[in-house]
């Protein structure tokens, strides 16, 4: 199989490389400038901005919000995804179709008009705090992802071995845990690694859910580069991308990348 | 143990839809009970609601002298081989068969040397420690059917079990399955649509229409002596003639068909024949010769096709255009005369068209 390349393909290649890895190469060579702002070319080297993330207590104390926030964001979401999209692939045609769509809608509003929405609704009219707020935000927005991607394990699952499970003496609840849930244990861990990157990442509706004290780590970097413009932000994108490359990294070696773009 | 199974005055409904209409249906014990059908006759929806997946919306399912209907799945003791397997996929061959009995709380030791012997009786105990997904079709299914058989359940079902499979291997795995259906004395119902299949593995099938049991007996009695037109269609009887009779003499009995053609016939062959009957006759029922007059049909043949052992023709007659066939020496040119004569073996009677 000796294909011919035509020389727009890799000129297209390239490009998209180019643009795509480019700004990450700029970012992480500005990180260890030497300068007192973000400078690239890279002017000296230097770790110290790395070194002053973690002096910023305001970026220590968002990460941990962030992250707790993500993860408890993710489990909660799962723990409504899993059923709702167990539901709809195994019940799809004795429900209404419109429930189909009900899970995916979180992705179509756009996410600075559910944020605000969720202000109005929740901050203000119930007079929740913070952090549940964010909460109830970051579950919803990733609730489609919990849907769609253990939706699509579940497409290749038989629901004819949950029903021999069953008439083998399994009762139905309990024939969910030990025959489904084992078979579409990547799509879960797939899932839950999307939720979670997209709640960690997440602007928009945070932007209008915190306040004063609380805040996440994407909020509170816009936050920092408003006041200074040293190199900081760029060592402490640095330490996010190694984060989400590790991340990656450890989906590859259990489930293969190629289950997200099947 | 295994039970007998007996089904009274069912209806079932998907949603508005009605799609069993008071099935009765007894099963003894020890007995392998096919439902043979088209695709949505409702053989699969009888076999779900035996199973348990399926609510009745009236009649009673009785397992033994337990009315089963309202039982949940889970408790019924009934075996299920699926046509898809229906394997466990993240467990051992050993694991998928033990499971039933590890529902049933047996302990560890107990439960290896049960599922190594059923292992064993099905051919499949080198595989022990495979995964489904490393078996072929037919030891996938032979997993299934010692899965189903290690719990020693009350009742087997089968739905399609080998329609997956080649037909080489349908073959072999269908007389498996009445082995070990018959050493364990298991009481089954199987569905399959498959004719050939149900009349070799059953004691009786049931053939069903509709959601209703056209007829329900032994295969020889349905091949030979179905009760009704669409039975009679099903087991190949695909000519049928309205006939009355006109005399009854000591040595013969005269008939007509419709379109005015008069038949004699011996009533050694055809038994009692009532005044108006319908004339099922498969198309070797019905063979053509040469030559007018007699007590035959007149038929003028065309569209000759030779099938190895005889000749098919298409005949036009007083009754209409009929498929029949003939012999191997001096076959009928395209366009000739002759005269169609009955083969009691290959026909049947049916009751007149209300």
């Amino acid at each position: 199989m000796t294909a011919r390349r035509s020389p727009w393909l890799s000129l297209a290649a390239f490009a998209v490389y180019f643009f795509l890895l480019g700004p990450l190469v700029i970012v992480a060579a500005s990180a260890v400038s030497d300068t007192e702002y973000l400078a690239f070319p890279p002017e000296g080297f230097s770790l110290r901005w790395f070194q002053r993330i973690f002096e910023v207590s305001a970026f220590l104390d968002t990460f941990w919000i962030s992250l707790q926030i993500a993860v408890a964001g993710t489990v909660l979401a799962l723990a409504v995804g899993i059923p709702a999209a167990f539901a709809l692939k195994r019940h799809g045609v004795a429900l209404p179709s419109w429930m189909g769509t009900f899970f995916v809608l979180p992705i179509l509003v756009p996410e600075i008009v559910f944020g605000f929405s969720l202000l109005r609704s929740v901050s203000v009219a119930l007079d929740l705090p913070i952090v549940p707020t964010l909460l109830i935000g970051h579950t919803v927005i990733v609730l489609p992802y919990c849907v769609r991607v253990v939706s699509a394990s579940l497409a290749n699952f038989d629901f004819s071995a949950q029903e021999a499970a069953i008439s083998l003496g399994c009762p139905p609840v309990r024939s969910f845990f030990a025959v489904v849930l084992p078979n579409i244990r990547a799509g879960i861990l797939a899932a839950f690694i999307l939720a979670f990157i997209t709640s960690l990442n997440n602007v928009p509706v945070s932007l209008f859910l915190i306040g004063p004290g609380v805040s996440t780590l994407p909020i509170q970097m816009l936050i920092y580069v408003e006041n200074f413009f040293d190199p900081t932000i760029a060592a402490l994108s640095v330490l996010l991308m190694v984060l989400t490359v590790v991340v990656m990294a450890v989906v590859e070696k259990t489930l293969g990348l190629g289950y997200f773009v099947r | 143990m295994t039970q007998s199974l007996s089904l009274a005055g069912i209806d079932a409904h998907y949603g508005r839809t009605q799609v069993l209409f008071d099935l009765d249906l007894d099963i003894g014990r020890g007995e392998l009970v096919s439902l043979l059908g088209a695709s949505g006759c409702g053989k699969t929806t009888t076999l779900r609601l035996v199973a348990g997946f399926l609510p009745p919306s009236s009649g009673t399912v009785m397992l033994g002298d337990q009315d089963i209907a309202r039982l949940p799945a889970h408790r019924r003791d009934i075996g299920l081989v699926f046509q898809n397997y229906a394997l466990f996929p993240h467990m051992t061959v050993a694991d998928n068969v033990g499971f039933g009995l590890k529902q049933r709380g047996m302990a560890a030791a107990r439960r290896r040397s049960l599922v190594a012997d059923m292992l064993a009786r099905v051919g499949l105990d080198a595989f022990a420690g495979r995964y489904p997904a490393a078996l072929s079709g037919g030891q996938k299914q032979r997993v299934a059917l010692a899965r189903a058989l290690v719990i020693k359940p009350s009742l087997l079902l089968f739905d399609e079990p080998l329609s997956n499979l080649d037909a080489k291997l349908r073959i072999d795995m269908r007389v498996e399955i009445r082995a070990l259906q018959q050493a364990h004395g298991t009481t089954a119902l199987y569905v399959t649509h498959d004719q050939e299949e149900a009349f070799s593995i059953s004691d009786r099938v049931a053939i069903m229409e509709g959601g209703r049991i056209s007829q329900f007996d032994r295969p020889e009695v349905l091949y030979r002596q179905p009760a009704n037109a669409f039975v009679a269609r099903f087991v190949g009887f695909e000519t049928q003639l309205p006939m009355a009779v006109t005399a009854r003499g000591a040595d013969h009995v005269a008939v007509t068909a419709a379109g005015g053609a008069s038949f004699r016939l011996d009533p050694a062959d055809w038994g009692g024949l009532p005044d108006r009957f319908v004339l099922g006759a498969r198309a070797e029922g019905l063979r053509v010769e040469a030559g007018e007059g007699g007590d035959g049909l007149p038929a003028t043949v065309h569209t000759r096709t030779y099938l190895g052992r005889q000749y098919q023709y298409r005949a036009d007659t007083p009754a209409g255009p009929l498929t029949v066939t003939g012999g191997m020496t001096a076959p009928l040119e395209e366009g000739e005369r002759g005269t169609i004569r009955l083969n009691p073996e290959q026909c049947c009677i049916l009751p007149a068209a209300a």
